[in-house]
């Protein structure tokens, strides 16, 4: 019965996309619509094919299968993440990589929201997604909650990104910053969200511990606020059924206002919440160790929780934003300071009494240069947000090199940290096949960090102080095209540091591959026990 | 936390007793200078938004105590700048731009205000160096050849009205034929002036076709550019017979330009700049090399 109501409303998708797709006003409309009619066509044929087959699900088991899928799908999808960032920083060191045959489709602004999508959202977004299946499952002791459901929010995500991604490059936007997603594909989003609130908070409610796991306070604060910011920052009109344009229901200052509440906020709860709850659990599980204080997790929780959605202003400085609101977002972002450090100091601390293993095992070797990077970009945030120092550091390089120490710094090595975890265990292996590659993407990945943030460092910096000079009548000393001339060598150097970084993410891929195929298994049990 | 705490070892601090997949919690303070630091924050927070606009209110936000704001900072920036010039931009727009050149101070003053003004508005098409883009349509502003006159007052009138623009009805104005688009000539006709054009700038040509060129020059091509295509700097009619070319001298280039004509547009500065930095950009543009 239930396959057959999934089977008439496949039908139904992939029937209405056909039509959308013959009606379409635009390119991107014209591919998204194939691709759903693709998608759901193929979806229906697994449905019919499994029809009347008998279903074996053994409920003691953990649900695995979605957190395999969803392993595969960071490693893959950051890998195209840190291609296309390459890439893109290649055409801004050489600008002749703005192919003529490209215009309209691979010139740096096509490109650009596609690699910002693609490592937040793809890469950052599976693993946020496949941790938390991951996690919630065992710090509660029990099989995740709807079945399948948790199979739709999978495939549903994976689905986002190919239709973001396709439409981004055929000109099928918003505008918005990591809000670039037309209408249509902001209600897929939406609906897939819904699931993956209900999956999560589901799983904690047939917990059979007697208490919430900290890690999972901080992936259900994540899921609820970025509901609630994609809600609100996407609200807008579609022009046509048929075309992926839309009209923004806001305008002016409130539309910029509302655009980095939500863009300051899906750095505070996709990137910082969310990651924090990977930490939580990744690094005490590897490090053997008790996480350092429960009353610090606790304060730390609920300040950063607090405070986090007030400093979306500071992006706001010295524009039309009143002047009110800059000072607010300024000094709740300096009060931010502390409650950010907190998951620092439990991180770190929790590695007390087996600091040794920073020399035996690169995993959390990687896992500590992670949490020191998370507490190096979230002390330089409030300072940047102080109106003093964004004066200078506003729309320079130093923006960049700021989010890239946190992104690939603290973002990416944790989820590498935590892909190094769960691939032996969920693959049943004895071990990676490799902890000398690992070692090798420790360094490349450390090394292509510090060359990215050090060169946006200077290049920012000069930038700012190039681009407010003035003579002693008041006149500007540079033409903006002089700084841009000036900034060549760290653009180049940039492009290295990025290199450097996607090797070590390919060197990850082919470590973790040859986890799966080479290491010998081992006997473990994946029944649902509680751990005590 | 309801669970009990436990001690592991002696000496070790408890933990909160209890245990998720193998992860326990010590029960260790929050460190003291973390809290202190925090505290800290939220006391210089709440000063803050006390002595500058923070807090909204009923019909506007709380002023501050100190009265600051972002635009009346800005604005006293700029009026410093301002009233500090003040005296030496009036004389400069006094002055006769002819003469400028003997008052050292005010050159000076007109060069360094020139500059800036050009490196802020006039680089994005003339280049930082100002030797324009080649073959593009952007003349250079270094050389002697120019299309609507190189001395002082005929800068600084191209730089106030611009060129081709529909925002300024004292715009430099001009238009060459479409002469193969609108079927004035017809293809072998092209083919010929084109070989002409060719010879007038001493490049290599067909002389046969340059011979039969001659006349259709004369008769459709001479009224602007003059019958030994010197140009005409009154009706910004390009000079033919030299080796600088607004759009580029090759034979197909010249082929465009007479099939489909040309349309280069410059603002009209007037409405972007003021009295006194369009004089200083135009004795700064004068002073660059070729300035007549």
């Amino acid at each position: 019965m239930w396959d057959y109501l999934k089977l008439v409303v496949l039908g139904l998708f992939a029937v209405g996309a056909a039509i959308a797709a013959n009606y379409a006003h635009d390119t991107a409309y014209l591919v998204n619509a194939i691709t759903v009619m693709l998608a759901a066509g193929l979806a229906f044929l697994v449905v019919l094919r499994g029809i009347g087959e008998p279903k074996f699900v053994n409920k003691n088991e953990y649900m695995d299968g979605v957190v395999r899928a969803g392993v595969i799908a960071t490693a893959v999808w950051g890998v195209v993440g840190f291609t296309v960032g390459v890439f893109i920083a290649s055409q801004l060191a050489w600008p002749w990589l703005n192919y003529e045959a490209l215009q309209g489709m691979g010139n740096f602004g096509r490109l650009r929201p596609l690699h910002t999508s693609a490592v937040i959202f793809a890469f950052g977004g599976n693993a946020l997604i496949m941790s938390a299946f991951y996690v919630v499952q065992r710090t509660s002791a029990t099989r995740l909650w709807g079945g399948n459901l948790a199979w739709f929010v999978f495939w549903g995500w994976q689905l986002v990104i190919v239709l973001a991604a396709a439409g981004y490059v055929l000109g099928g936007t918003q505008s918005k910053e990591y809000a670039e997603p037309v209408w249509y594909v902001d209600l897929l989003i939406t609906v897939v969200w819904v699931a993956f609130l209900a999956v999560f908070a589901g799983t904690l409610m047939k917990r059979k511990e007697p208490h919430i796991y900290v890690a999972n306070w901080f992936y259900l604060a994540f899921i609820i606020t970025i509901a609630m910011l994609h809600l609100v920052n996407n609200m807008a009109i579609p022009v046509s059924v048929f075309g992926s344009q839309s009209v923004q229901v806001t305008s002016g200052v409130q539309d910029a206002m509302i655009q980095w509440w939500y863009g300051h906020n899906a750095v505070g709860f996709f990137l910082t919440a969310g990651f924090l709850g990977m930490m939580y659990y990744f690094v005490p599980k590897q490090a053997e160790r008790p996480v350092f204080s429960y009353k610090l997790s606790i304060i730390h929780f609920w300040a950063l929780i607090f405070l986090y959605i007030w400093a979306g202003p500071h992006h706001l400085h010295y524009t039309a934003l009143p002047d009110w609101a800059q000072t607010l977002g300024m000094v709740m972002s300096i009060v931010l300071w502390m409650p950010s450090w907190g998951g620092m100091i439990n991180g770190l601390m929790t590695l007390s009494g087996a600091w040794d293993k920073l020399r035996t095992d690169p995993v959390i070797r990687m896992m500590v240069v992670s949490v020191g990077f998370y507490g190096m970009s979230t002390f330089e945030g409030p300072m940047m947000a102080i109106k003093a120092v964004n004066s200078l550091s506003h729309y320079t390089d130093w923006t960049i090199g700021h989010v890239h120490s946190g992104a690939l710094g603290w973002n990416g090595m944790i989820t590498f940290g935590a892909l190094y975890f769960l691939t032996p265990r969920l693959w049943n292996r004895s071990g990676l096949y490799s902890l000398k590659l690992v070692s090798w993407h420790f360094w490349l990945a450390t090394i292509g960090i510090v060359l990215y943030a050090s060169a946006m460092w200077v290049s920012g910096i000069m930038e700012g102080l190039m681009w407010r000079e003035v003579d002693a009548n008041g006149y500007l000393v540079n033409a903006f095209a002089d700084t841009v001339a000036a900034k060549y060598p760290m653009y180049v150097v940039r492009a290295l540091g990025g290199g450097l970084y996607l090797t070590g993410g390919l060197i990850m891929c082919y470590n973790l591959w040859m986890t799966v195929r080479a290491q010998p298994s081992r006997v473990t049990s994946h029944s649902v026990v509680p751990a005590e | 936390m309801c669970a009990k705490r436990v001690t592991t070892k002696p000496g070790e601090v408890p933990t909160t007793g209890h245990s998720w997949d193998g992860i326990e919690e010590y029960d260790n303070p929050m460190p003291r200078w973390w809290v202190w630091v925090f505290y800290a924050t939220i006391v210089w927070a709440i000063g803050y938004s006390i002595a500058h606009p923070a807090w909204p209110m009923l019909t506007r936000a709380t002023p501050g105590l100190l009265g600051s704001s972002t635009r009346a900072d800005v604005a006293a920036e700029i009026k410093r700048f301002d009233d500090a010039n003040a005296t030496i931009k009036q004389a400069l727009v006094d002055a006769d731009l002819t003469t400028v050149s003997a008052d050292p101070n005010l050159m000076s003053f007109a060069q360094n205000a020139g500059a800036a003004v050009f490196r802020t508005n006039c680089t994005t098409c003339h280049g930082s160096g100002a030797n324009g883009v080649e073959g593009k349509g952007y003349p250079s502003l270094l050389d002697d050849d120019w299309l609507w006159g190189g001395d002082i007052e005929n800068i600084h009138l191209t730089i106030t009205h611009g060129i081709r623009n529909t925002t300024d009805e004292d715009a430099r104005y001009s238009e060459m034929p479409k002469f193969g688009v609108d079927e004035i000539l017809e293809k072998p006709q092209i083919d010929e002036v084109v070989e002409y054009v060719l010879k007038l700038s001493g490049q290599d040509h067909d002389a046969t076709l340059a011979l039969a060129g001659e006349t259709v020059f004369v008769e459709n091509c001479a009224a602007c550019h003059m019958e030994d295509g010197s140009g005409d700097i009154t009706q910004g009619a390009p000079k033919l017979s030299d080796a600088i070319w607004l759009y580029g001298g090759s034979r197909e280039k010249i082929a465009e330009t007479v099939t489909y004509a040309r349309f280069g547009v410059m603002p009209n500065w007037n409405a972007i700049l003021s009295e006194d930095e369009i004089r200083a950009v135009a004795l700064y543009v004068h002073s660059r090399g070729g300035g007549q």
